[in-house]
């Protein structure tokens, strides 16, 4: 959320900070810089960059917290030839700091001027410290929570009452007066008056450091601060520990969903025509290259990319299933364990294919910008959006799937030859083109299921084993035959696993949850939801 | 592609050929030992790539000892056993006089007692855990006190005080995390202070994990990820600590196994500032250094193929094996090891490797943090080199072992208590 709309932030510092503003003309005003920091900035060291961060963070104009904002994110350049510092907008757009001019053309020869973290740290309280005298809200909100997360280091007492007199937006008040709160408690010469405020305002936050304040106040000497300070932590405990159930939960259903997602294709494949395909993982890691496809075919529109490459998944591992059904598995109906050897020849086929054709390394594949970072519901508790978006993609998948079978021709067919082949053919089903549409279209899924995969993993030759066991894994445990069954399946599975990682740790959780498997099959061994009437027995 | 394959293709024929037009006796060969399929293709392939093309740059230089240099590629398909096999292939039926091979420790731990058996001689170009020297293998790559200590260093003097030790569930990470664990109680560091945490090889699902991290370093504290997490797990695990809203000036992560082509397959934006500690870096500039990637370019054919820490120790150890082949005049394994011990040869960061007495080498230690184009830029580097030690000073069990393999003591884990060769009992 660093992210500024340049617009607001320069109306805010007119309001705030009048006569800081030098006359600006036109798009940009040039920002003269002193032989020190031009200096600093061009050094090859980066240990240089010290004298330009403190002399910009001494000059509270917003021309000064743009360079040093340009700085922090890798945005600023030194052209070598012209020695002149270089800023290249969060829009594209390049300019030269000291005279102002934009420039067009001849981006060759910059070379960017590197920081490192320390650096980019003290950037950060510079500018944070800088966006709470008026900044935009964002900024505030952002800047507060910082203040607040590094304990109020660098701010005194009355410097935060002022800000808080003059603050008005409830988030950032609440952090102000945290942070307060937080330098009141920690003061020992405090009064009893200053503690008991001193707990009020942080009981109001959930925040780390707000709750180990409290808790040193709970164990004060005054009765009622510790009374009052002890109150406040049981309630923030409680809603703490309610958070973080609820990210647990939301962790098992994302994780959950990928596998739902891996495995819907197999349930169709395996589940509804009984044909064991072990390249089931290599059609997921072909979606995944669809994806960087598409990404390297539309380098400037990621999002964009991304979306187009669901069909083009969807068509790239269904032609390729479809072509696998009509060219080996047709020959080999009804003997599994033949099916099972030559699906995973192709598997290894199709690995050592991409390896050799596109590279045996892994691809980058972007995010784009509406898949990256996080949405704050509270104080302890957000929800990352790439996997929020992937549970959303999953049950739109899940709904598709269960239409075409309900409602479309080729469902009813696969239904009919899935229940009884001779009978549907009798009936004037052509089961051949059936089985190849339905091995297509399960292909098809798992293609797509790439697409999403590429968002949290590696794109890379290995991709598809890593899925392959947990999808029949899902399969299984679901019951053969019954998509709903892989659904709720592989959502037990991920709350299951994530609610014992905390416990047992990842390595642990996952041996836990194949024993669990392999007792529940022993005892129900065609799953959680089993298919039943004639065909289950046939 | 086209000029890879190519390549490939008359390299193959010139190395099938080559009997037909030399005297047997004539041609030196040279093992190469990488993955060329399975899952260590990933970082082994260009390892083949950079011995064939120092054979060959060699070769233009004229050979060596008068004769031509031929490099015998073999693929082990990242199949540990078949490691032991094609090793002894190399050695009996090619029978080549060096082989240059190996990435993980377990394809190494599969062909030692081939090596030792046959009395063959290995290069191993990859940073591992320590904790062995054999006589018949020069470790090019770091040590653990070349690479993790210094790291560790380098995050206290930066303030860390809570340490969050992640890795893949395997014998690197382990001994790593064993002997960064006793270092830091060493230091004074608290056991609460220190948070140890093993996922499966392949992890991808780090939700929990980092959430876990947020909240160990949400105390107040400067917290720090100290990862020995397997190459390929590493992308998920950056992916998620940036969404999670996790930046490298608020939790560092420095990494042991995070090089140039690990993240030739990221998107490197949100990694920025991140860590890695290696003994070399693309970036580092130096003559030897623009020499080689130049080399490697043209080798390629690719002017974006990336160099790594592994590809230096190729580099180093080949031409150290080149200077002690030249000063014995002959490729006898025998001689060839004890002449090796004390060559010196130029590394690519502006220093010198020395080959030492316990088949480890001198470096440099350096750390970089990460850019958004995929390259680090260095922020710390150690003053001079340092010298690999194979037995870790801070192990119960290996703080008594030296491993020295020169006269009188001649031994891989020689024991300076009870003055015996055998380890530590």
């Amino acid at each position: 959320m660093f992210k500024t709309i340049f617009g607001t932030f320069f109306a805010f510092a007119a309001v705030f900070l009048p006569p800081f503003i030098p006359a600006r003309a036109g798009d940009a005003g040039g920002f003269p810089l002193s032989e020190a920091v031009l200096k600093s900035l061009a050094s090859a060291k980066v240990n240089d960059r010290a004298a330009a961060i403190a002399e910009l963070s001494a000059n509270a104009a917003e021309e000064a917290m743009d360079i040093l904002r340009a700085l922090r994110d890798g945005r600023l350049h030194h052209d070598r030839a012209n020695n002149a510092i270089i800023l290249i907008g969060a829009d594209g757009t390049a300019r030269d700091v000291a005279s102002g001019g934009r420039l067009d053309t001849g981006r060759e020869g910059l070379k960017r001027i590197a920081v490192n973290n320390g650096q980019r740290e003290e950037i950060t309280r510079a500018l944070n410290a800088f966006a709470l005298s008026g900044g935009a809200i964002p900024d505030r909100r952002a800047a507060s929570r910082a203040l607040l997360a590094n304990g109020a280091a660098d701010v005194d007492a009355e410097t935060l009452g002022r800000l808080i007199a003059q603050e008005d937006d409830p988030a950032v008040l609440r952090n102000l007066r945290a942070s307060l709160g937080l330098l009141l408690a920690g003061n020992p010469a405090s009064p009893k008056a200053d503690l008991l405020l001193a707990a009020e305002y942080l009981s109001a936050s959930g925040q780390v450091r707000a709750r180990t304040a409290l808790a040193g106040l709970a164990a004060s000497a005054d009765p009622d601060v510790a009374e009052e300070a002890g109150d406040a932590l049981y309630w923030i405990r409680v809603a703490g520990d309610w958070a973080s159930f609820i990210e647990t939960m939301f962790f098992g259903l994302s994780l959950g969903s990928i596998l739902v997602l891996a495995a819907i294709g197999l349930a169709i494949t395996f589940g509804v025509m009984g044909v064991i395909n072990m390249a089931h993982g290599e059609l997921i890691m072909l979606g995944a290259y669809a994806a960087w496809g598409m990404q390297r075919l539309l380098p400037e529109r990621t999002a964009f990319a991304l979306l187009l490459a669901i069909p083009a998944a969807f068509l790239l591992s269904g032609g390729i299933g479809a072509l696998l059904e009509a060219g080996v598995i047709r020959f080999l109906r009804g003997r599994p364990l033949e099916t099972l050897l030559a699906t995973f020849g192709v598997s290894l086929i199709l690995q050592q294919a991409v390896r050799s054709l596109v590279s045996p390394q892994n691809r980058a594949v972007d995010n784009p910008a509406f898949m990256s970072g996080m949405w704050r519901i509270t104080e302890n508790f957000s929800v990352t959006c790439n996997r929020l978006y992937i549970l959303i993609f999953c049950f739109a998948v899940f709904a598709a799937i269960l239409a075409a079978m309900r409602w479309t021709r080729l469902g009813l067919e696969v239904r009919a030859v899935s229940q009884n082949r001779p009978i549907a053919r009798t009936m004037g089903v052509r089961d051949s083109r059936v089985d190849a549409l339905c091995f297509g279209l399960g292909s098809g899924i798992a293609g797509m299921a790439g697409v999403a995969l590429s968002q949290i993993t590696n794109v890379g030759p290995n991709l598809g084993q890593s899925y392959i066991v947990d999808s029949f894994m899902v399969v299984v445990f679901g019951g053969v035959g019954n998509l709903w069954g892989t659904m709720i399946g592989g959502i037990i599975l991920g709350v299951a696993n994530k609610l014992l990682e905390p416990l047992s740790g990842a390595m642990l959780a996952k041996i836990f949850i194949l024993v669990l498997i392999i007792l529940f099959i022993q005892k129900r061994p065609r799953g959680l939801f089993p298919q039943r009437g004639r065909a289950a027995e046939g | 592609m086209k000029k890879m394959l190519a390549r490939s293709l008359s390299c193959l024929a010139f190395v099938s050929l080559c009997p037909l037009f030399v005297d047997a006796g004539e041609v030196i060969k040279v093992g190469v030992l990488h993955s060329l399929s399975g899952t260590m293709a990933i970082s082994e392939t260009t390892l083949k790539d950079v011995m064939v093309m120092l054979v060959e740059e060699q070769n233009k230089k004229g050979g060596l000892l008068g004769k031509q240099l031929a490099a015998v590629v073999v693929d082990p398909a990242s199949d540990w056993p078949v490691f032991a096999e094609k090793a002894r292939q190399l050695l009996t039926q090619d029978k080549v006089d060096v082989v240059f091979g190996c990435w993980t420790s377990v394809s190494r731990k599969s062909v030692l007692p081939v090596f030792e058996e046959l009395n063959g001689l290995l290069f191993y170009p990859v940073q591992y855990e320590g904790e062995e020297s054999s006589r018949n293998i020069i470790y090019t790559g770091a040590a653990p006190n070349q690479q993790a200590i210094p790291a560790v260093d380098y995050l206290m003097d930066g303030g860390v005080k809570r340490w969050v030790l992640a890795g893949t569930d395997y014998v690197y990470p382990r001994t790593t995390n064993k002997i960064l664990e006793a270092y830091l109680k060493d230091k004074g560091v608290e056991e609460a202070d220190i948070l140890i945490n093993y996922t499966p090889f392949g992890h991808s699902d780090w939700q929990s994990i980092v959430a876990e991290i947020k909240r160990f370093g949400g105390a107040g504290v400067k917290t720090a990820v100290v990862s020995t997490i397997n190459g390929d797990a590493n992308v998920p695990f950056y992916k998620e600590l940036g969404n999670q809203g996790v930046s490298a000036t608020d939790i560092p992560v420095v990494a042991f196994s995070v090089g140039e082509e690990e993240l030739s397959g990221i998107d490197t934006k949100p990694l920025v500032g991140h860590l890695a500690a290696w003994n070399y870096f693309q970036s580092v500039e130096t003559p030897e250094n623009e020499a080689f990637i130049k080399q490697w370019h043209g080798f390629t054919g690719n002017p974006k193929r990336v160099t790594n820490d592994p590809m230096e120790a190729h580099y180093i150890g080949f031409n150290a094996w080149v200077k002690a082949v030249e000063k014995v005049g002959a490729t006898d394994v025998d001689r060839v090891l004890d002449a090796i011990i004390g060559v010196t040869v130029p590394n690519l960061t502006g220093g010198k490797a020395t080959v030492l007495k316990n088949h480890h080498l001198t470096k440099p230690v350096l750390i970089g943090e990460i850019q958004d184009d995929g390259q680090f830029a260095v922020v710390w580097e150690t003053d001079g080199v340092v010298e690999g030690d194979a037995w870790s000073d801070y192990l119960e069990g290996s703080k008594d072992l030296i491993a020295d393999w020169t006269q009188p003591v001649n031994c891989g884990n020689y024991n300076v208590k009870t003055n015996a060769c055998g380890g530590a009992e």
